[in-house]
């Protein structure tokens, strides 16, 4: 079988795996039963990308093509249990601990007795008599654009949903842990988030994805949507720390209202193959975007960001910093778009884009994008690529410092800043922890 | 102590060092002067463990053992110091934390226990006050944005802290203004203990009044071609290097 058979082969299959979802789950919501067969018939005409698309060129997805998947079902029981769940625990003792077990929300693992007036978490049964969150429900993230969009919202039947109303102020960090448990056959699981920040609400969001125990290959198929109400504060981390299998595409659209901010961390440490598609936009005057990303990657890795940051509208700020160390033989792309429309006078708008290759088999594809058609605007894009500082790392085993110490505390060096930025003092030292053990796997390989 | 005969490298594929011998006692301090180009700093690069120097011949015994045998993390846990002439900044690593690893790193390799948080800090002040050092320098990363008068006071800082048997100063006085000269020469008079050692690479006869060493040695051509005591360095401060540069050629 040729390759684009292949492609076409694997495509019909989801296509006729979603008539039969659809027919189980679908007739309790009518409106999104309309949107599901829109995404099946986008899906259709698109298909699962190639390397020849121009976003796809280096990531091969043949394994997912190839893969004769089941798609995780709101039906599947489910085996997780709190106290798997504790061991994921990134935000202090307080969190919020939500256990999306393939796909679907696991209410008996997860720990949601503690969350504060004004926050509501909970799949669609829970809001389908809220016409805000319906209304946002499905319909950010473009299916019509993106394949694998499409591709979620065709399948996916148990959303999780966040809504903070508006002012309320939650201390307590709201953390959605993606727990993907390996079965028999190899597994897609459709998982989407959806989050409502109301006008002047301020949160802190974790997802986390994690694969528990082995088994057969799993793709993660995510969508998350996250609506930034005016003068909203949203502080968002995605940490990917799957095992060494694991597919993962994930699409995560942020719509900024007026006066809004945001800070967007992504950590990606585990998975084969990790594809990542940021697009945030600044839909209304004085937004702040912060967009960060950090990459560890060694044995044959792959990770693909892929982020635009998309200026609507006049006097906003965005600033992206993505960091990556790659050894052995993992590769690294990332390509960053910032796009300034032409009503978004008096942007600035910075990014830049920081390599270390540890190894000569190692690679990094970076390709920063300015597309700018406004022309009072400040903006400004930088990538290196480079290696470890020989001259740093004899200054410090000329200080009695071991050579794979030394090598430890400079990657450590390298990529710290990202995290320190992260504002939740407990996530934070939980991210250095897990950056700090992934440090360690790469000296040893090395 | 240490004991280098007839240590001949190069680096990149020229011959720096020609059979170089010096003799090293306990308590000793050692001054290295010689004209530009005549291998002062590759000395120090080979003593201190450098790869991209090629030891091409000769013996280098530190404390009994086969320094050239050893990597640059062992020498300086054997109790070598080297005091950079261009000090390495190292953005993200603080200064106190770099150098609690290192310190820690020293003791392990003697089987000492590794000193907690408030014992080391205890020790790093004291030896703070040695350099005049005020503590945000610690809390900043290694060497950056320092002044070159702060690096300079930051190596001896180190100096201090990790207590060496055998201190070698690159061009230590390089770039520094008389205060600093002063401030880094006390830190390194107040570490003169009767056995501790030192070589004092500098190209100028002014650091030699605040560090007074018991022996001079011209270095030319990459072998030590005089040896003397202090006064050899007022004369090569009052001469020049040509009469040196003379005799070396009439002696050929």
């Amino acid at each position: 079988m040729s390759t684009i058979t292949k492609y076409q082969t694997a495509s019909t299959a989801f296509v006729q795996e979603a008539e039969v979802f659809a027919d189980l789950y679908g007739k309790d919501h009518p409106t999104l039963a309309a949107i599901r067969k829109q995404a099946m018939v986008a899906f259709s005409n698109r298909g699962i990308p190639t390397m020849k698309h121009e976003e796809w060129k280096y990531v091969n997805l043949t394994s997912i093509a190839q893969t004769d998947y089941r798609t995780a079902s709101p039906a599947d029981s489910q085996k997780l249990s709190k106290s798997d769940a504790e061991q994921y625990r990134f935000a202090g003792k307080d969190a919020i601990l939500c256990v999306i077990e393939n796909g679907k929300l696991n209410v008996a693992a997860s720990t949601m007795s503690s969350i504060p007036a004004g926050v509501r978490i909970g799949s669609i049964d829970d809001f389908s008599n809220d016409a805000d969150v319906m209304s946002h429900l499905f319909t950010h993230a473009s299916f019509e654009e993106e394949a694998m969009v499409a591709l979620n919202t065709m399948l996916c039947y148990s959303p999780i949903i966040i809504k903070v109303d508006a002012k309320v102020k939650c201390d307590t960090v709201i953390q959605l842990i993606f727990a993907t448990v390996p079965g028999v056959d190899p597994l897609l699981i459709p998982a989407r988030v959806l989050v409502v920040a109301g006008e002047q609400s301020e949160f802190t969001v974790v997802e986390s994805y994690h694969t528990v125990g082995a088994g057969a290959l799993t793709f993660n198929n995510v969508v998350s949507e996250v609506v930034v109400g005016k003068a909203a504060r949203v502080h968002y981390s995605k940490i990917q720390v799957e095992g060494d299998e694991a597919q993962h595409i994930n699409y995560h659209k942020v719509n900024m209202a007026r006066d809004s901010y945001q800070h967007l961390t992504t950590l990606t440490l585990g998975g084969a193959i990790v594809r990542n598609n940021l697009n945030i936009r600044l839909d209304d005057e004085q937004v702040n975007a912060y967009l960060n990303g950090l990459y560890v990657l060694n044995q044959k890795q792959v990770i693909d960001n892929h982020t635009l940051v998309d200026h609507a509208m006049p006097n906003c700020y965005s600033n992206e910093l993505y960091k990556g160390i790659i050894g052995d033989q993992a590769q690294g792309v990332f390509n960053g778009k910032i796009w300034v429309r032409e009503d978004a006078q008096k942007t600035n708008a910075y990014q830049s884009n920081k390599n270390l290759l540890l190894s000569n088999q190692a690679s990094m594809n970076t390709k920063p994008q300015l597309e700018i058609y406004a022309d009072d605007v400040k903006c400004s894009h930088g990538a290196t690529t480079g290696q470890l500082d020989d001259e740093a790392l004899f200054y410090l085993r000329a200080r009695g410092i071991g050579e794979t110490v030394a090598r430890s505390l400079l990657n450590h060096a390298f990529a710290a800043d990202v995290i320190e930025q992260v504002e939740n003092e407990a996530l934070r030292e939980s991210l250095m922890q897990l950056l700090d053990v992934k440090l360690s796997a790469l000296q040893i390989e090395t | 102590m240490l004991s280098i005969k007839d240590l001949k490298a190069s680096v990149e594929g020229k011959q720096i060092l020609n059979g170089l011998n010096l003799e090293v006692k306990p308590g000793e301090v050692h001054a290295i002067m010689g004209p530009n180009g005549s291998g002062k700093s590759t000395l120090a690069s080979v003593l201190a463990g450098r790869e991209e120097y090629e030891v091409e011949g000769g013996a280098v015994n530190f404390l009994g053992k086969d320094l050239l045998d050893m990597s640059p993390e062992d020498r300086a846990r054997a109790g070598m110091f080297l005091a950079f002439q261009y000090p390495v900044e190292i953005p993200g690593v603080s200064n106190a934390n770099f150098l609690k690893t290192a310190v820690n790193e020293v003791r392990k390799s003697r089987s000492l226990a590794p000193y907690d948080s408030k014992e080391f800090l205890k020790i790093m002040k004291e030896k703070m006050a040695l350099v005049e050092m005020d503590k945000a320098m610690t809390q900043r990363s290694v060497n950056e944005g320092f002044s070159g008068g702060e690096k300079k006071r930051n190596e001896i800082f180190q100096m201090a802290m990790l207590e060496p048997t055998l201190a070698i100063l690159d061009e230590t006085d390089s770039g520094l203004d008389i205060d600093a000269l002063r401030i880094v020469s006390n830190g390194v008079n107040a570490l003169r203990d009767g056995n501790r050692s030192f070589i004092v690479i500098t190209h100028y006869q002014r650091l030699l009044d605040y560090i007074v060493p018991d022996f001079v040695h011209v270095l030319y051509k990459g072998r030590i071609v005089k040896s003397g005591t202090k006064d050899l360095a007022l004369e090569l401060e009052e001469k020049g290097y040509d009469w040196i540069k003379e005799e070396v050629a009439v002696g050929a």
